[in-house]
């Protein structure tokens, strides 16, 4: 288990050094940031001046070599538009997409999984079938249509949402939290939907598929042979088998969802991480880029982790399997 | 039972003066596309920028809502010689903090304005120093005699020189050395509000400044100024219709019949003083992106006014900008200094024409070329180059159109990559002077890499140095319409048109339009 644990550290931490590479070439070959940086007539002494202060005509490997020291000490420099540090901008917005993206998961959660359980259990069902379509259009409509129908509906039309933004948010030490206001709340939903909608699909229909062929199996069969109560052979046994992809692609999900939630908080101006990333690819804000991407990926790395120690956790198959094979002893 | 009564008391003056106080606060919400990039003036010379910092900063001299120069932190000013203009400072104004403002500010604004960091180059970059007379009295020393300095310097503000000593705020931010600036998140100034939270990307909140010297003589009710950044248009749009916010801009040109017909707000529109046009490259022997080997077609001024008048500037302002815009003959709008209405006719569109110049200069069955557009910096860019990409199909030049983002377009037009090139301008200082020196002048020559085209014309170049020193008004608006003039026999840019400003108003909310699209927030009235 330690073993196994290390190795993926080591991968975890060569993967980051790939993104890293990605991430500092940003800064070569995205367009011109000193035209950004500088109104429309400055001089062309001022911008060859500019270049030479940001370090961009050093030789590419020392500049590299600079990046990867910097970042490790989480120093990103100073954002070329906004002229503070990198890391005050993604402390400020962090909360705001974590908490929209924990809340859309845990609905997409809730949601789902009764749903693929129901659709499981009862195939033929009219309700069956009534989910089963309605969640074709979560999966076919495109995220800024189902905002956009949303805002149009709940808050030009019936005004009992805000259209845009957070609300009235909370400061607590370095977490700002709009969850314990009322505008906070009221403005959490629509976005929340939003991007649950998509997973939530997605849960339900794998929920479905995996449990229906669980229930096919040869011990859920001698475990129904035994006399078990369905409720038993159901929840206690099927279940538990079924979410082990479950698992693994909600967790792969929710990196996707904190990574590209753009669309959506472009959509209702969601002050996060990724209305942070669009504004900085419009303006060339590369020190806000390269950091994001490199924040990203440390996200997905990190949950990969975590969710292959579930795997422990959830499956009895691979607990017994790795002790009967740990026990066979060499001689 | 006394200390009952005498609470009870005291909650019932509180609910009195809590419901008496809302009546006279009136918040003014307003959303725009993009956000403030920083509270520091001198940050960056940008348009929406310059103006939201106007309301809490001021510079010596401003212009109205009319775009009229007028006093502000200087009541008056004269030429003492011809490279030093006097100016006499207002008496009894104080910034936020209650510290006075004198001449000591101001000569410490322009060393601020001048040190790196700081983007106000165009604006006091002819300045040599600012000289302190008396508290009240400065003298700006420019290094070659500037007729138009009160232009020049309309959006340059003043800072106060004890609290950026401070607060650590002498030097705007210096990216090269990883260093931010107190100015960048705080501000203090002598304008009619105050900065009262600021959560960049997220939401800016102003308060009134009742102290403020010009309180008396301005309408307004606004106390409060709330701005939120809403970089999607349907957001935006949406936010107007629902009732949450006061204005916004722009508004999207295909939303204005819909806000219009909503019966809640309603859509202000204008000129702006910005001017839209084609550029050309005429200098190269061969083009970079055509399909013409061995010479240039556009070096032929009847290949340009072929291009001129294949193009129908009514059609666009119907179809493409949906009446949002008004079509020019010079590279200059009506309000910026030096404009000649004399010279604002168009050549008139005649394809048939068109057709017959191409034939004469060579190339009776048209050719390639490629034309190089941003897609996100004006008002419908992209198709306006579509439009113009079709029109000249029509009479056999067939255009490859690149549009791309404003950085890398504006990137490669910079380096005169280009060969037909679209771009907006609006001069910083309202003036025509620095739009002849800039686009009209060859780079070689003086002029910016702007004028992607390398256009000039020796006979402007000698007229330009002219006009940057050139005291007497007459004789200066003579030689500008004189440049203007030969530009247009040149056919050395087609003019297209000035974008219309299109603000979302709220009804019952009333607001001064001004030109250049500032807001300021003391001409608001709130019912």
């Amino acid at each position: 288990m330690l073993a196994f644990i290390f190795r993926r550290i080591l991968q975890s931490i060569v993967v980051m050094l790939g993104v890293a590479l990605v991430s500092f070439s940003l800064f070569t070959y995205v367009g011109d940031p000193i035209t950004n940086l500088v109104g429309i007539q400055s001089s062309d002494e001022q911008r060859a001046q500019l270049r030479e202060s940001l370090g961009l005509d050093d030789p590419v490997l020392v500049q590299f070599a600079r990046f990867v020291g910097r970042a490790a000490r989480l120093e990103f420099g100073i954002s070329y538009q906004q002229k503070r540090k990198v890391v005050d901008i993604i402390a400020e917005r962090l909360p705001a997409t974590l908490e929209l993206s924990m809340l859309s998961a845990l609905l997409a959660l809730t949601l789902g999984v009764p749903m693929g359980i129901y659709t499981a259990l009862h195939r033929d069902s009219w309700f069956s079938h009534l989910l089963l379509s309605l969640s074709l259009i979560g999966v076919s409509l495109p995220t800024f249509l189902i905002g956009i129908t949303l805002i149009y509906i709940f808050a030009v039309q019936l005004n009992m949402l805000p259209s845009f933004g957070r609300g009235e948010v909370v400061h607590l030490g370095f977490w700002s939290t709009g969850l314990l206001t009322a505008s906070g709340l009221k403005a959490t939903i629509m976005p929340a939907i939003t991007l649950a909608l998509f997973q939530m699909t997605l849960i339900m229909r794998l929920v479905r598929a995996e449990m229906l062929e669980v229930l096919r199996t040869d011990y859920i069969k001698f475990a129904r042979a035994r006399g078990l109560t369905n409720r038993s052979i159901r929840f206690g046994h099927a279940l538990k088998n079924t979410l082990v992809p479950v698992i693994t692609i909600t967790g792969l999900q929710l990196g996707s969802i904190m990574a590209f939630a753009i669309i959506t908080e472009t959509v209702f101006q969601w002050p996060g991480l990724g209305l942070m990333f669009i504004q900085a690819i419009n303006e060339v804000d590369i020190p806000v880029m390269s950091a994001y991407l490199l924040l990203i990926a440390c996200f997905f790395v990190i949950i990969n982790l975590i969710v292959d120690l579930l795997y422990f956790a959830v499956d009895p198959r691979l607990r017994v399997g790795r002790e009967a094979a740990a026990g066979r002893s060499p001689t | 039972m006394r200390r009952v009564l005498s609470f009870v008391g005291l909650m019932a003056m509180a609910m009195v003066v809590a419901t008496a106080a809302p009546a006279t606060a009136k918040t003014f919400r307003f959303a725009f596309q993009g956000d403030v990039a920083s509270m520091d003036p001198y940050a960056l010379a940008e348009n929406f920028s310059s103006a939201f910092e106007n309301n809490m900063y001021e510079p010596l001299v401003r212009y109205n809502s009319k775009m009229e120069l007028e006093p502000a932190l200087a009541t008056s000013w004269e030429l003492v010689n011809p490279t030093t203009w006097r100016f006499h400072l207002r008496k009894g104004v104080k910034f936020h903090d209650g510290s006075a403002f004198n001449a000591d500010d101001v000569v410490f604004s322009l060393k601020r304005a001048q040190s790196d960091g700081s983007d106000m180059g165009s604006y006091v970059g002819g300045i040599v120093e600012a000289r302190k007379i008396d508290d009240y009295t400065v003298d700006l020393v420019t290094e070659e005699p500037n007729p138009i300095i009160a232009n020049t310097i309309a959006l340059w503000y003043m800072m106060d020189k004890e609290w950026a000593e401070a607060h650590g705020a002498v030097e705007p931010v210096d990216l090269g050395k990883d260093r931010e600036n107190y100015a960048t998140l705080h501000a203090n100034g002598t304008g009619p509000f105050k900065l009262k939270s600021r959560e960049p990307g997220v939401r800016t909140v102003l308060e009134i400044n009742n102290d403020w010297w010009d309180k008396g003589n301005q309408t307004f009710n606004v106390t409060e100024v709330v701005f939120t950044p809403i970089a999607s248009d349907a957001t935006r749009t949406a936010a107007l219709l629902s009732g949450e916010l006061d204005l916004m801009y722009p508004a999207p040109v295909q939303d204005v019949k819909r806000i219009n017909a909503s019966g809640i707000a309603t859509v202000l529109q204008g000129p702006e003083l910005r001017t839209i046009f084609l550029g050309m490259d005429q200098e190269r022997d061969e083009l970079l992106y055509s399909s013409v080997k061995g010479k240039n077609p556009l070096k032929d001024k009847r290949v340009r006014q072929a291009f001129y008048q294949a193009i129908d500037i009514n059609a666009i302002k119907t179809k493409v900008m949906r009446g949002a815009s008004t079509p020019t003959g010079l590279l200059i709008a009506p309000g910026i200094n030096g404009f000649d209405p004399a010279l604002n006719g168009r050549l008139p569109y005649d394809p048939e024409k068109s057709k017959t110049l191409l034939a004469e200069a060579g190339y009776p069955n048209g050719f390639d070329i490629q034309l190089d557009c941003p897609n996100d910096r004006y008002v419908n860019d992209e198709q306006i180059c579509e439009a113009v990409a079709a029109m000249l199909a029509r009479v056999g030049v067939n255009v490859n159109l690149l549009a791309q983002t404003k950085s890398k377009f504006f990137q490669k037009l910079k380096k005169h990559d280009v060969s037909f090139y679209l771009l907006g301008w609006i001069p910083d200082d309202q003036d025509a002077g620095s739009v002849i020196s800039n686009l009209m002048v060859p780079p070689q020559d003086g002029g910016l890499a702007w004028n992607g085209g390398s256009y000039g014309n020796p006979r402007i170049t000698a007229l330009s140095r002219k006009i940057g020193s050139e005291i007497d008004a007459k004789k200066r608006q003579s030689m500008i319409s004189e440049s203007f003039k030969i530009m247009k026999d040149d056919v050395g840019y087609i003019p297209l048109h000035q974008q219309a400003l299109s603000w979302g108003v709220r009804k019952g909310v009333t607001v001064a339009q001004r030109s250049d699209n500032a807001l300021n927030y003391w001409y608001i009235t709130i019912k």
